[in-house]
């Protein structure tokens, strides 16, 4: 089995404490840079299935009973950056394992 | 003999026939426009009490008196001019001299009529109805009779078993009667209940110790032996009783129509259309009295509508039409719950039924779904309201039944939840159908200072009406509060234990110039959506760093994150700045050449800006570079901040104006547009007191005078409209400048966060004389300060557009993805009335399609 590990871009690409849009695999993914915490990388879908548009690396990081999280920018419903799950609705984006590794950001592409 | 009395007055006359429920909502409803300035109004009613409360009309058996049922004293009606007359029957139309004939013979010329005269009580023409201690319940002067003669007599016995029989029952069993109810049909409230429920409801009431006869046929009332009436029945038997009281119904009451040859209904009501025109175009009729598509609606909540409707159209607003209304009713008869709603008899095409019976506790409950088993259509409950409102709300918002339908009707089950949180209900669910008004309107209302289910009630009305839903609008204001975290504390979020005002003032006072600063020093955890902005914005009103360096990018709401304002699809749109309106042909010329090479939808704002619609992010520097070649700067629209400052083009060109409205508008716009404060501030300024730049309806609001400018503040125009406040009167040019600074300053030091000035002049204690003490008095000392702030913003005014297009490290944050360089697929336009807009939904799936 190869690697599933996929290089998206330089460290440097990354804006600290918020997030930015990549491709991957022709699929939005929005990459967040939060160096407080843990994993300092966190990868969800773009896409806000309630706004219905690409938007959610445009969001507010924000870190919520011991959660980091991200308010999308339309209609401010959060969701949790470790698994994609929204905190109001009963709906879930896609999420990806991320890595940063000599300053290199890394998605697994098994999600 | 007939005199005429003729009023001094030029504005066309406007009379309202009938002063009950409906016939005074409409009254408020056209004061409400300023109809009483277009309109000379005069009222009659036929009764001698103004309009008064008849859905709880029965309280007067238990307590209330008039005065407490009364929907005015009248002193609205003198305050704007309303002349009202009670006791005054009005006997005749004369449509074609446009005159009314009241009972004492005078006659009155009118120019619009609305009629509002409600229904009157169907009396069955049985032989012997009109004897004496025979009652019907509508009126005060009714239930006077009725308390008059129960005090001497021991039975009674109401005709007719729906819902109005059933509260009178109640009301003689109060009154110490022995009650019955005799029913024509074969089963209670025939017009709301299924046969068993009605059979349910049956036992219930018989089980509170009142007779109930149902199939039963009166054929006459004669003299009788035991009491005072004697009733016989068709099938032989008869009931002795001392009291009648006839609930068999009502009727329209059109008798104004008939006389005057409006068109009504066969079997009586006044035809009306959506504006509830009667046939004739100055005629309306609204309320009970009125046939709308050949139904009457004999609710409060209809009547309301009517007159809303009719209100509208007289002011020459044709958009609020009435086009029917939900007729369920839940209430408490005799202490028995009982509630219908939409298609209680299951008489939709293809409808399913789930019924749930319980013959020990006594409760019935059905529900009737689609076909399909996705929507509800309508519903009954005997013996338990609990269910109502959630089935209403499914009912009325069409929302999809969850897979467990069943369940909304079934008793809960080890606790499990049956209810529809109100989460669930769209904002535009409707809370309070007898004022209209929707979740959203409870949640503004909240979001607005109002902290209690009683300030709700205040700002919307909500459960003033019937009261129905006074429950569900505790629990709506609730969850409100909740989700705005407000029953704990003032605290802005779970990260700083403080109010934006105490953030202000630790910012300030500690020289702190970062979140993590602040965060280290006076809170705790990593900061949220609302602390990070809330705080971004204090650093930026106290020291105006730009707000894109590194430590304050990730503090910014997308729209200051990218400098521009975000759409329903993830594009821009950009608003370069035009102080005071004024704009140059060869300016005009770029934004056009930029809109086009761009492919942008433009638009000219409310703010007298030109608005550039689709960009996307990758595309925002390079349209900026453009602009500022061009000489332009960023408007910050997208920031809470200064937008703009309106303004007519005063003494200049126009022959009324008085002083250079439009000089001072580019120099006061000039002045404070780098500003980020609490909450988005506009002004205006105008020419003279004819004031068609709007200035009080601005947060700083100026109007030029002879003296030189008034000064008006805390206005605000969208949603919840504030006439601004006279602040102070023919200012020179530098003190009024320097008032603008200290209200300003003050405000953003003061304010919550998301606070218009409208809201923070309500909410501060002393209101407009206190912040007059602080700005012209100096009470608190502060006014060098608060000047100094304002001087330091203005002398460090930076377009955030420019320093943005210096710093490559900030251009980085404008790509559209960081691996790739094509565009985001799900930005779709199409093309309409010559321009590009987002595709719809449908529209982008029927371009896939094609294209793939
Ligand atoms: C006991 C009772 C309980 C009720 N409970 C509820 C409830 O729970 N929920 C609900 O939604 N509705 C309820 N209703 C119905 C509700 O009261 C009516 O829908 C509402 O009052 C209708 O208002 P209206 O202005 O159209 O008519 P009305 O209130 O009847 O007013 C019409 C007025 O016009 C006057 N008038 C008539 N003709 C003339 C004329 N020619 N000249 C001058 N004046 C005239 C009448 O005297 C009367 O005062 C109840 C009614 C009663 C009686
Ligand atoms: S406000 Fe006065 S000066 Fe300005 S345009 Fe109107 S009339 Fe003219």
């Amino acid at each position: 089995m190869t690697m599933p590990w996929k290089l998206i871009c330089k460290q440097e690409n990354l804006i600290e404490g918020a997030g930015v849009a990549a491709m991957l695999n022709g699929e939005q993914v929005a990459v967040f840079y939060v160096p407080e915490s843990d994993n300092k990388i966190f990868a969800i879908g773009n896409w806000d299935p309630i706004g219905k548009a690409n938007v959610l690396s445009r969001g507010l990081v924000a870190h919520l009973q011991d959660q980091w999280v991200v308010a999308s920018p339309l209609y401010k419903q959060h969701y949790e950056l470790s698994s994609g799950q929204c905190l109001e609705e009963d709906i879930k984006v896609p999420h990806w394992q991320a890595k940063l590794e000599g300053g290199e950001v890394f998605i697994a592409t098994h999600s | 003999m007939t005199s005429t009395v003729s009023f001094l007055t030029t504005k066309p006359h406007l009379i309202v026939v009938g002063n009950g429920m409906v016939g005074h909502h409409f009254v408020e409803q056209i004061i409400a426009q300023g109809g009483h300035e277009t309109f000379q109004i005069t009222v009659f009613g036929e009764e001698s009490y103004l309009a008064y409360d008849r859905v709880h009309l029965s309280e007067y058996f238990t307590g209330k008196g008039a005065a407490d049922l009364a929907m005015t004293d009248g002193t609205l009606y003198d305050e704007h001019g309303v002349r009202y007359f009670t006791n005054s029957l009005v006997t005749e139309i004369d449509r074609e001299a446009k005159q009314l004939i009241l009972q004492n013979g005078e006659a009155l010329a009118y120019d619009k009529l609305v009629l509002a005269t409600g229904s009157y009580p169907f009396v069955p023409p049985i032989p012997g109805h009109k004897r004496d201690n025979t009652f019907v319940y509508r009126t005060l002067d009714d239930l006077d009779a009725i308390r008059a003669c129960a005090k001497q007599v021991t039975r009674g016995t109401v005709v007719g078993g729906g819902l109005l029989g059933l509260e009178a029952a109640n009301a003689l069993k109060n009154l110490g009667l022995e009650t019955s109810v005799v029913e024509f049909a074969p089963r209670l409230m025939p017009v709301q209940l299924d046969e068993q429920g009605g059979a349910v409801l049956k036992e219930m009431i018989e089980g509170l110790g009142v007779q109930v006869y149902t199939n039963t046929a009166t054929t006459e009332i004669v003299d009788g032996e035991m009491a005072f009436h004697r009733m016989n029945f068709a099938d032989g038997s008869y009931l002795e009783t001392d009291l009648i009281l006839f609930s068999a119904g009502i009727r329209p009451q059109d008798a104004l129509a008939h006389q005057s040859g409006l068109s009504v209904g066969e079997r009586g009501g006044i035809c009306v259309n959506n504006h509830c025109q009667t046939s004739d175009e100055n005629i309306y009729a609204i309320g009970e009295c009125a046939l709308w598509n050949n139904r009457i609606f004999g609710l409060v909540a209809p009547g309301y509508a009517m007159a809303k409707s009719a209100a509208g159209h007289l002011m020459g607003d044709a958009g609020v039409t009435f086009t029917g209304a939900d007729m369920s009713t839940k209430l408490k008869l005799l202490g028995c719950d009982v509630g219908s709603v939409g298609d209680a008899h299951a008489q939709s095409q293809g409808c399913k039924v789930f019924v749930y019976q319980d013959e020990l506790s006594q409760s019935y409950r059905k529900m009737v779904v689609s076909e399909d088993g996705k929507k509800l259509l309508g519903a009954v409950l005997v013996g338990d309201n609990s269910y109502y409102d959630t089935l209403l709300q499914y009912y009325l918002n069409g929302i999809d039944l969850p897979t467990q339908a069943q369940a909304l009707i079934l008793p809960a089950m080890d606790g499990a939840p049956v209810g529809l949180g109100v989460d669930a209900l769209p904002a535009t669910a409707s809370i309070c159908s007898c004022h209209n008004v929707s979740k959203q309107d409870i949640s503004d209302a909240v979001c607005n200072g109002a902290l209690s289910v009683g300030d709700v009630k205040g700002i919307t009305k909500a459960a003033t009406g019937c009261g129905g839903c006074a429950a569900l609008l505790k629990k709506v204001v609730d969850n409100e509060l909740l989700a705005l975290g407000v029953e704990v504390s003032t605290d802005i979020c779970e990260h700083f234990a403080y109010t934006r005002q105490d953030l202000y003032n630790l910012v300030k006072v500690g020289e702190i110039k970062t979140f993590a600063e602040l965060l280290k020093t006076h809170g705790k955890g990593h900061g949220c959506e609302i602390c990070k902005p809330a705080v971004g914005s204090i650093l930026a009103s106290v020291w105006n760093d730009y707000v894109l360096k590194k430590e304050h990018i990730s503090l910014q709401d997308t729209n200051d994150r990218f400098l521009a304002n975000m759409q329903k699809d993830g594009t821009y749109s950009i608003v370069p700045r035009i102080p005071g309106g004024e704009i140059t042909p060869e300016r005009l010329i770029v934004l056009g050449e930029v809109a086009k090479e761009y492919g942008l939808y433009t638009k000219v704002t409310g703010g007298q800006r030109i608005d550039l619609f689709g960009a996307t992010l990758s595309q925002l520097p390079q349209i900026w570079e453009k602009l500022i070649a061009a000489g332009f700067e960023t408007g910050q629209a997208y920031g809470k901040s200064l937008r703009t400052v309106k303004s007519c083009v005063g003494s200049t060109w126009c022959r009324y104006g008085v002083n250079d409205s439009m000089k001072m508008a580019i120099d006061l716009e000039n002045r404070y547009k780098g500003l980020r404060s609490p909450h988005k501030i506009k002004f205006a300024v105008s020419g003279c007191t004819r004031e068609c730049a709007e200035a009080q309806s601005k947060d700083i609001g100026v109007i030029a005078t002879e003296g030189g400018w008034n000064l008006y503040v805390c206005g605000n125009g969208g949603m919840k409209p504030r006439h601004g406040d006279l602040f102070a009167k023919d200012l020179d040019d530098e003190t009024l400048v320097k008032y603008i600074d200290r209200v300003l300053m003050f405000y953003t030091k003061t304010a919550d966060r998301l606070q218009r000035t409208s809201v923070w002049m309500e909410g501060l204690e002393g209101g407009l004389e206190y912040l007059k003490d602080v700005v012209i008095n100096d009470k608190l000392g502060l006014c060098a300060e608060l000047e100094a702030s304002m001087q330091h913003v203005v002398d460090t005014f930076q377009c955030e557009w420019k320093t943005t297009l210096k710093d490559p490290e900030a251009l980085k944050t404008f790509r559209q993805f960081v691996n790739y360089e094509g565009s985001d697929s799900n930005v779709v336009f199409v093309e309409e009335r010559d321009q590009m807009r987002p595709a719809t939904e449908f529209e982008k799936q029927q371009l896939i399609a094609k294209v793939g």
